[in-house]
């Protein structure tokens, strides 16, 4: 049992740092937020060039081969930067299906371009009547010759305007929420029949409504197995549902450090703010949760490559609760205690409450998660 | 980064868990099992099951007669304790002034004190609170008056589990009043059974007697049972109160509080089903037993860290607040399983010489008990509220 | 003790009812009902409407434009408002420096200032919240020094809600620096027209311009503007953040749930209605049952003449539960909460919603009501004032 980075994950630990510090001020991501696409294909030019788009590729297919601890090193730095580049849609999530449903030849071809920045993925799942359940599909997919046409919905999908390529899950077969019968899809993003409505999201990232309209596909498009969409799902949305854990962490440690520093700081009534013992307690509890929630995101990092399937499902459920109830709280207690300015657009502490906010629903919330682990 | 167990540590894990399976007593396992107050003398019969094992001692160093094993170890063996309804280690002794004196006695306390905790055949108390002093610890105002070769000590002190069936005692006694009130404080250890101590019983909530006033009149105490320097007392308590912290977090108490809890909700029911299959009941359940494991996990790091060298600092009062919370939240979801059958208040039947059939299920009767006691936990060892003083002035620099 | 209203209550109820349905525009109401932005004109519009009805200021006294309800009547008015989705009242003149003018005023001030309320040609705002002075109002700074038959106001308010739009602004200024912070504010009316008023919009976490700072630079005020006395400004504060206190959320808290239960009515999971999903229906019914007991809370205070300390704790307990309704339908909302268009929420947007039409305001409305728990007297102070005057802490 080990709870420390080796000598090679602090390095990236601290390279993520270097980066964060060096082009994400407050400035320079509002900035961002508010361009075309949302993001820095400069940066991304750069995460590229350090490595950290082939980070959790295999070697074979021009990948670093790092794994799940690397994974959460990387993204608890994002998060202390509200980074907003695409790494989740693409790398953990589009890397994720390629590699564990990919053929040999999705692999040779699009893990090096994923690894080297020259390729974009998103994942639409998420469906109007869907709610969190990722079986829950009603998008179709009818064979037609070798390949498939897809007729459906898919809704917020995450960064699909400047991906690529996007993985669809559609159903082959079975009644809306079977869990047999789903097949995911890479479709091409300009394909014929495919229809976009972009937009910004509230914690200043992009996603999509997506209108699948007889989107033609070739047999080669299927990813995994046709019908066995729903094991693949649940594989790679718990590896990312790992990796946002890490990402809430470092958002929420921010939060935590800011508002510890701003209770010293601010006085009223003649003295500090940390000196009203109502106030030192509300911290000391928003600092438990934050170690609270980093102990689990600990926990599903070491545990999302178990073999036990029910054993994962456990760990991702449980972690995802966790964060979102520590979330909730460091979030909403941070703007309480920053008083006015912590409702304001100008201070940071707003936006890392915006997200940590949204991280809950991704993937499902709490309640969803509860659900979940009670029936595991 | 890892988690995974080596196959020495499997191999470990099964030799604790064949040995656990032989020895532990099935007439205690089954009390244990019901939640029943567990008498001195079962403890002591495990307790000496372990010894002879060498298993006595988990965290102590192998030169006091501890194990000297590793953390990964320590954890496997607390999982495996928790796997089984083995009883829970007191921990005045082994727990508490047992490190306290090999860590600061000398070779004679040593020689004279660790064999017979280690044993269990000397049972140990606590004599910290006073009347007039509770969260203010350091106000305690019991005088240990140098007279010779002894201390003559008079006072008060309260909240003393255990205190009318201990051998002996650790106690905290002013032994000057100049400078801050900190300063003038020594550890004493007392032979209970010195003239002059007088245990009288408090009842508790849950009716039993657990808890002691303790009066000293002119209690004679040889010099020789002071543990380090006069009025040093309160640097050896806080060290104290580091371990106690640790131990308190109870994970692998609530482990088994959650799977008899579970086995409850197997056997009651709700609209013709199980209690476990009812959504809100399951919620609930799923809550704590996640809050469990984050606990686990925290406590897993922090054990971690101090195998690396690097011992916890106030970091630990965390373990303490969520411990006792997560035992509360255990056992007034057990009461909320029973329903009315955690009404029914009859001690005798938590007696192992109850021999009338039992009021509603058998697992019903100690759990309103174990409940109502439960509220304690966020109140000794350091309220709740004093460990978050703790948190806000040692790690956050409030 | 009788918990049910009385026939004439009853009669009153439906009389506002009625002139409600008389009045209120489809489409004004459909924008209240949404949670869309509102405009200048659509409050000015509805409090024109209740003034021609003569209920434009019912608690004011009947010889200045007030109306003789007992407080059960207050209260339906009130309630009836909310679930009529009429655009709320601005508090700022009508319920807030009004009572301050009237009670504390010159007879010249009441003349000049209580007719513009009442017909909302005056909108207010209020200086009282600077940079430095948050909960710990009483150590503002904002300086006003005599000069002839002038005060001339230098510094900085701020958290000033809706100052864009205002005509008038009252103020507490220091005008002494000797004994207690307490005793040398004043409380001054000024024209925010008056040279050197400075006002800078602040966008809150939710993307809205609800609030404002408001730079004061040499600012000219006629000493006639001073309520009362110099140097007893807080006396008057006092009296007035009680006032601030005291509106009844229930109402509104009961539109928040309408729309909530109308949300989860829509949205689905596993196929079914969310408000049938056991977890869900157990939050609302939670919600449901807390606010039932709030209305109580609400109700037995009614008899009170004078808002007093009672006014703090609806003001925790009421502010909580609109945190709560507000958390709630962004979860319903699920994924829909995330996209953020800031035109979705302005009338006339003609685009189709992304998501169901209801989504669009819930995150942002989240985001905004967590102000709701600092403002007003944080929710911490409430307690500090709770813990000391009623429990005598």
């Amino acid at each position: 049992m080990d709870f420390s980075l080796s000598e090679e994950q602090q390095l990236l630990k601290d390279s993520v740092q270097r980066f964060v510090r060096e082009e994400y001020e407050l400035e320079s991501r509002r900035k961002l937020v508010a361009t075309d696409i949302g993001y820095s294909e400069d940066n991304w030019a750069k995460m590229a060039e350090l490595g950290w788009l082939a980070l959790p590729l295999p070697e074979e297919y021009g990948g670093i081969g790092g794994g799940a601890v690397d994974t959460m090193v990387l993204m608890e730095e994002f998060g202390r930067g509200l980074v907003v580049e695409p790494y989740m849609s693409s790398v953990i999530i589009g890397g994720g299906f390629l590699m564990a449903g990919g053929s040999e030849k999705h692999k040779t071809e699009l893990l090096p371009k994923l690894g080297a920045g020259e390729l974009k993925l998103a994942f639409g799942y998420a469906e109007r009547q869907s709610r969190f359940d990722l079986n829950d599909v009603e998008c179709k997919a009818e064979k037609s010759g070798d390949g498939y046409i897809l007729n459906g919905h898919k809704g917020v999908v995450f960064h699909a305007a400047t991906a690529d390529k996007i993985i669809v899950s559609a159903r082959t077969s079975g009644g809306s929420r079977d869990a047999d019968g789903i097949t995911l899809f890479l479709v091409d993003n300009n394909c014929n029949g495919l229809s976009r409505r972009d937009y910004p999201t509230v914690d200043g990232l992009r996603a999509s409504e997506l209108e699948l309209d007889g989107v033609a596909v070739g047999a080669d498009a299927v990813l995994g197995a046709v019908g066995g969409g729903a094991a693949l799902m649940e594989e790679v949305v718990g590896q990312a549902i790992a990796a946002i854990c890490a990402e809430s962490v470092g958002c929420m440690d921010v939060l935590q450090e800011t508002t510890n520093e701003y209770l010293k700081t601010r006085v009223q009534f003649g003295v500090p703010l940390s000196k009203f013992q109502v106030l030192q307690h509300r911290m000391v509890d928003m600092f438990m949760e934050c170690e609270q929630a980093r102990s689990m995101c600990y926990m599903v990092t070491l545990k999302i490559g178990d073999e036990d399937p029910v054993e994962r499902a456990k760990a991702v459920s449980a972690a995802k609760v966790q964060i979102g109830n520590s979330g909730r709280y460091v979030g909403q207690q941070s703007v309480q205690l920053h008083g006015g300015m912590g409702m304001t657009d100008e201070l940071h502490v707003g936006h890392y409450f915006k997200r940590l906010t949204m991280i809950d629903t991704m993937f499902g919330n709490k309640d969803h998660h509860l659900k979940r682990y009670a029936d595991l | 980064m890892d988690l995974a167990f080596s196959n020495d540590d499997l191999a470990f894990r099964d030799e604790v868990h064949t040995f656990v399976k032989a020895h532990l007593p099935a007439d205690i396992a089954e009390s244990v099992r019901r939640g029943r107050p567990i008498a001195k003398a079962d403890i002591q019969r495990w307790q000496l099951i372990l010894y002879n094992r060498g298993w006595a001692a988990p965290g102590w160093p192998v030169e006091f007669g501890g194990t000297g094993w590793n953390a990964t170890q320590r954890y496997i063996f607390d999982e495996v304790m928790a796997e089984f309804d083995t009883p829970e280690t007191i921990p005045f002794g082994l727990l508490m002034v047992g490190p306290l004196i090999y860590t600061f006695g000398t070779d004679a306390q040593k020689e004279r004190f660790l064999p017979k905790i280690l044993n269990g055949k000397e049972w140990w108390c606590q004599g910290y609170s006073e009347p007039g002093s509770g969260s203010d610890l350091a106000s305690l105002q019991t005088k240990a008056v140098l007279t010779g070769d002894h201390y003559l000590v008079n006072g008060t002190k309260t909240w003393n589990s255990s205190a009318h069936i201990a051998d002996w005692t650790f106690c905290l006694v002013r032994t000057s009043s100049e400078g801050k009130q900190q300063e003038g404080i020594s550890f004493l250890l007392i032979d209970m059974n010195t003239p002059g101590i007088e245990p009288k019983p408090i009842i508790s909530i849950d009716g039993a007697h657990h808890l002691n006033m303790t009066y000293y009149t002119d209690v004679k105490v040889p010099v020789a049972n002071r543990i380090g320097e006069e009025n040093k007392g309160w640097t050896y308590a806080k060290f104290l109160l580091g371990h106690e912290r640790n131990s308190i977090t109870e994970v692998g108490l609530s482990k088994q509080r959650v799977r008899r809890l579970k086995s409850i909700a197997e056997e009651e029911r709700t609209g013709g089903k199980t209690l476990l299959d009812e959504p809100d009941f399951a919620g609930k359940l799923a809550d704590a037993e996640i809050a469990l494991t984050t606990l686990e996990y925290l406590s897993l790091r922090f054990l971690a860290e101090e195998a690396a060298g690097r011992p916890i600092g106030a970091e630990a009062s965390m373990l303490k607040i969520r411990g006792t919370e997560i035992r509360q939240q255990l056992t007034e979801l057990t009461i909320e399983a029973l329903g009315y059958y955690a009404a029914p208040f009859e001690m005798e039947q938590m007696s192992d010489r109850w021999n009338e059939p039992s009021i509603g299920p058998d697992y019903a009767a100690a759990q309103m008990p174990q409940y109502l006691f439960s509220r304690a936990a966020t109140i000794y060892g350091g309220s709740n509220e004093i460990q978050r003083n703790i948190i806000a002035k040692m790690v956050l620099g409030l | 003790m009788d918990m049910h209203y009385r026939p004439e209550d009853l009669a009153f109820q439906a009389e506002v009812r009625q002139f409600i349905q008389a009045n209120l525009p489809a489409d004004l109401a459909d924008k209240v009902r949404r949670g869309l932005h509102l405009d200048k004109e659509d409050f000015v519009f509805w409090q024109k409407k209740l003034n021609e009805q003569g209920w434009f200021a019912p608690h004011w006294p009947v010889a200045l434009g007030g109306v003789e309800w007992n407080p059960t009547q207050h209260y339906l008015f009130q309630n009836e408002q909310v679930e009529g989705c009429c655009p709320p009242v601005i508090p700022f003149g009508v319920r807030m420096v009004a009572p301050v003018i009237f009670t504390y005023g010159s007879e010249e001030q009441k003349q000049r200032f209580l007719p513009d309320i009442l017909d909302s040609t005056a909108w207010w705002c209020q200086g009282y919240s600077e940079p430095g002075s948050g909960s710990d109002l009483a150590s503002l700074q904002t300086k006003a020094v005599r000069d002839g038959d002038d005060y001339i106001v230098n510094g900085t308010k701020t958290w000033t809600t809706l100052a864009q739009y205002a005509d008038w602004i009252f103020c507490l200024v220091r005008t002494s620096t000797e004994g207690k912070p307490q005793e040398g504010i004043s409380f001054l009316l000024i024209d925010m027209n008056s040279p050197g008023i400075d006002v800078t919009p602040i966008i809150t976490i939710d993307g809205s311009h609800e609030v404002n700072s408001v730079f004061f630079t040499d600012v000219r005020v006629p000493a006639e503007n001073l309520i009362g006395q110099e140097n007893q400004g807080w006396t008057y504060a006092k009296f007035l953040l009680l006032f601030e206190r005291s509106n009844s959320l229930t109402g509104s808290l009961k539109q928040q749930l309408h729309r909530l239960r109308g949300v989860a009515r829509q949205e689905l999971t596993g196929g079914a209605p969310l408000c049938a999903d056991p977890a869900f229906a157990a939050r609302l019914a939670d919600y449901e049952v807390q606010l039932r007991s709030y209305e109580f809370l609400e109700l037995r205070t009614l008899g009170n003449s004078r808002p007093g300390a009672e006014a703090s704790y609806l003001k925790i307990i009421g502010t909580d539960l609109q945190q709560l309704a507000s958390e709630l339908t962004l979860q319903a909302v699920a994924y829909y909460g995330n996209p953020h268009i800031s035109d979705a929420l302005v009338h006339g947007y003609n685009e189709p919603s992304v998501g169901p039409d209801y989504a669009a305001p819930a995150a942002p409305q989240y985001f905004n009501y967590r102000k709701t728990a600092i403002y007003a007297g944080s929710n911490e102070i409430q307690r500090n004032i709770l813990s000391k005057a009623v429990l005598g802490m």
